[in-house]
């Protein structure tokens, strides 16, 4: 199955981290991203920008909105997107549960409904 | 809904189980429920998907009744309702793949080992099943009524009436819990060995989650813990080298063998001091020294087991016909340490007051109490052993006033008609 594995913490403020410990996540994602690949289970890791760098795009209500910003404000901020395939939810678990994201934050772990493969939605 | 009312109707039959039958009854009712869960979690097993199998099984049992009458029934009635329940569930899985327009993950649309499952063999994957109910993904507070509902087949009605749900809610979310199991992709496997010790904890949890409901109150008190016996005893079947599944096996024997006891021929609550024990179950006690050995085997102490030898020091009482006092002291304290709760806090105060007097009791409760602060107040055994201990020390006043407390909290009738005589006779002598 295809788990979504949703990164969500607190943005730290500019200049909060010190260079260092930057550093350690940055080794620390460098190494789970490895794990991940060698494993041979990652589709997808993308670590995202803070969410001041966020555009929001509607239609909803008509015309187009194209809004600054999150379209919820939220004390957690989605951080960063893995794809993973793996046999089930307890193997997905596994992963959230070794993604350093976990240690400050939280790993929703979403199982896919159908994903676009080959030319077609499947599932 | 569908499904829990059709699982239901073919599922052992209702009635026995919730509402005590006799032990020929009882002897086959349990036969029907062990058949009926180790079918279901085969099945589930197989196909991933509990509710699919629920379906396909009561589907089968609905054609056995249909067709055993007039054509005898199979000489192995297991694997006959097997077969066709499998054959259900087979071509389920073929029209809805010829209704799909999208082209197939062959990885997640197979029933993956439903073609793999030997009928005249029928294995035991029941402990997957208590696994995947009480799987962290799952919601605590449907752990339980899920096992009873789906191990035992006990319908989401006899559930939600031990849970004092109405049906209609527990269905809910027993529904809701099954749908959660397919989507998120729990497995019907034995986790790693690292995570076994944590998953098996919340199993046993869930079990004797089953076992609270049956001290628990409600509108009518039942007698014996008769659902939380079979969990215990099927898990031990299943688990036979686990020390703590022994223990809490052995708990609830013992605690089962002292119901018929525990309320007089006139429907009146007796105190475990008061009971006589010839009314209590030799059978079971008798067992459950059974599991207490196989689990002291390990040489690995746990919290059942202690409750477990807790409730064997009280139950030695029938033979030797005195409470050995100290040693229970020694194991609530150990209990304590390991595990330490508000109930078992309460029990450690009460059997310091016999040790070393009520004072002493006292002085424990009320710390204990102290520490726990205000979740501790509306907790009903803290309340009745603060007011036998103030009533033994001839506090009177402040007796009455704590019996009348603890009865506020108190549900069960036959235990607050106890509590009602005893408050009454304390204040006769106030008033003296």
């Amino acid at each position: 199955m295809r788990y979504a594995l949703l990164m969500h913490y607190r943005e730290p403020a500019e200049g909060e981290i010190s260079e260092e410990a930057l550093a350690e996540a940055r080794e620390a994602f460098g190494a789970y991203g490895r794990a991940l690949e060698s494993a041979g289970v990652l589709l997808l890791a993308d670590v995202l920008q803070p969410s001041a760098a966020t555009t929001s795009v509607t239609l909803r209500d008509g015309g187009l909105q194209v809004q600054d910003g999150p379209f919820a404000e939220t004390k957690e901020a989605l951080a960063g997107i893995f794809m993973v395939e793996v046999p089930d939810l307890d193997a997905a678990i596994g992963w959230a549960e070794k993604c350093p994201g976990a240690q400050w934050g939280f790993i929703e772990v979403r199982p896919t409904a159908t994903a676009f493969v080959d030319g077609a939605w499947t599932r | 809904m569908d499904t829990l009312t059709s699982a239901g109707e073919g599922g052992p039959q209702a009635g026995p189980g919730l509402d005590e039958p006799g032990p020929a009854v009882r002897s086959a009712d349990l036969a029907a429920r062990d058949s009926y869960g180790r079918l279901l979690a085969l099945l589930a097993a197989s196909a991933g998907d509990l509710a699919a199998a629920e379906d396909a099984l009561a589907d089968a049992f609905e054609r056995a009744l249909r067709t055993w009458p007039a054509q005898g029934v199979p000489g192995s009635p297991d694997a006959w309702l097997l077969t066709v329940a499998r054959n259900r569930l087979r071509d389920e899985w073929k029209s809805a793949r010829v209704q799909r327009t999208t082209p197939l993950d062959p990885g997640r649309d197979t029933l993956a080992h439903i073609d793999d499952i030997d009928v005249d063999a029928i294995p035991d994957r029941r402990l997957e099943l208590m696994l995947v109910c009480a799987h962290p993904a799952i919601d605590r507070t449907v752990r339980t009524p899920l096992m009873l509902n789906t191990v035992l087949g006990f319908t989401a009605e006899q559930v939600g009436r031990a849970f004092s749900l109405p049906p209609s809610a527990m269905a809910n979310r027993l529904v809701r819990a099954k749908q959660r199991i397919k989507a998120a992709g729990i497995p019907f496997r034995i986790p790693d060995r690292a995570d076994l010790p944590v998953r098996m904890a919340s199993v046993l949890e869930a079990v004797y989650g089953a076992y609270v409901i049956d001290w628990a109150t409600g509108p009518q008190a039942r007698q014996l813990p008769s659902e939380a016996l079979h969990l215990a005893e099927v898990l031990a079947t299943l688990v036979p080298g686990d020390p703590e599944v022994r223990g809490l096996a052995a708990l609830i024997e013992l605690s089962a063998a002292r119901a018929p006891a525990r309320v007089d021929a006139s429907g009146r609550f007796v105190p475990l001091a008061d009971q006589d024990p010839a009314r209590w179950d030799p059978r079971l006690i008798s067992r459950a020294h059974e599991h207490l050995r196989a689990a002291h085997a390990h040489g690995t102490l746990g919290r059942f087991q202690l409750e477990a030898a807790i409730q064997a020091v009280h139950c030695a009482r029938g033979t030797d016909g005195t409470t050995d006092w100290p040693t229970l002291l020694t194991l609530h304290r150990i209990l304590q340490s390991v595990a330490p709760s508000l109930g078992s806090g309460v029990a450690l105060a009460a059997v310091t007051a016999e040790v070393d007097g009520p004072a002493a009791g006292l002085d424990t409760l009320d710390a204990l109490l102290a520490e726990a602060g205000q979740s501790a107040r509306l907790f009903q055994p803290a309340r009745a052993t603060r007011a036998h201990l103030l009533d033994r020390l001839g506090r009177t006043q402040e007796a009455v006033a704590a019996y009348d407390s603890a009865i506020s909290l108190t549900h069960d009738p036959a235990e607050r008609q106890y509590l009602t005589h005893r408050r009454d006779c304390a204040s006769r002598r106030d008033d003296a």
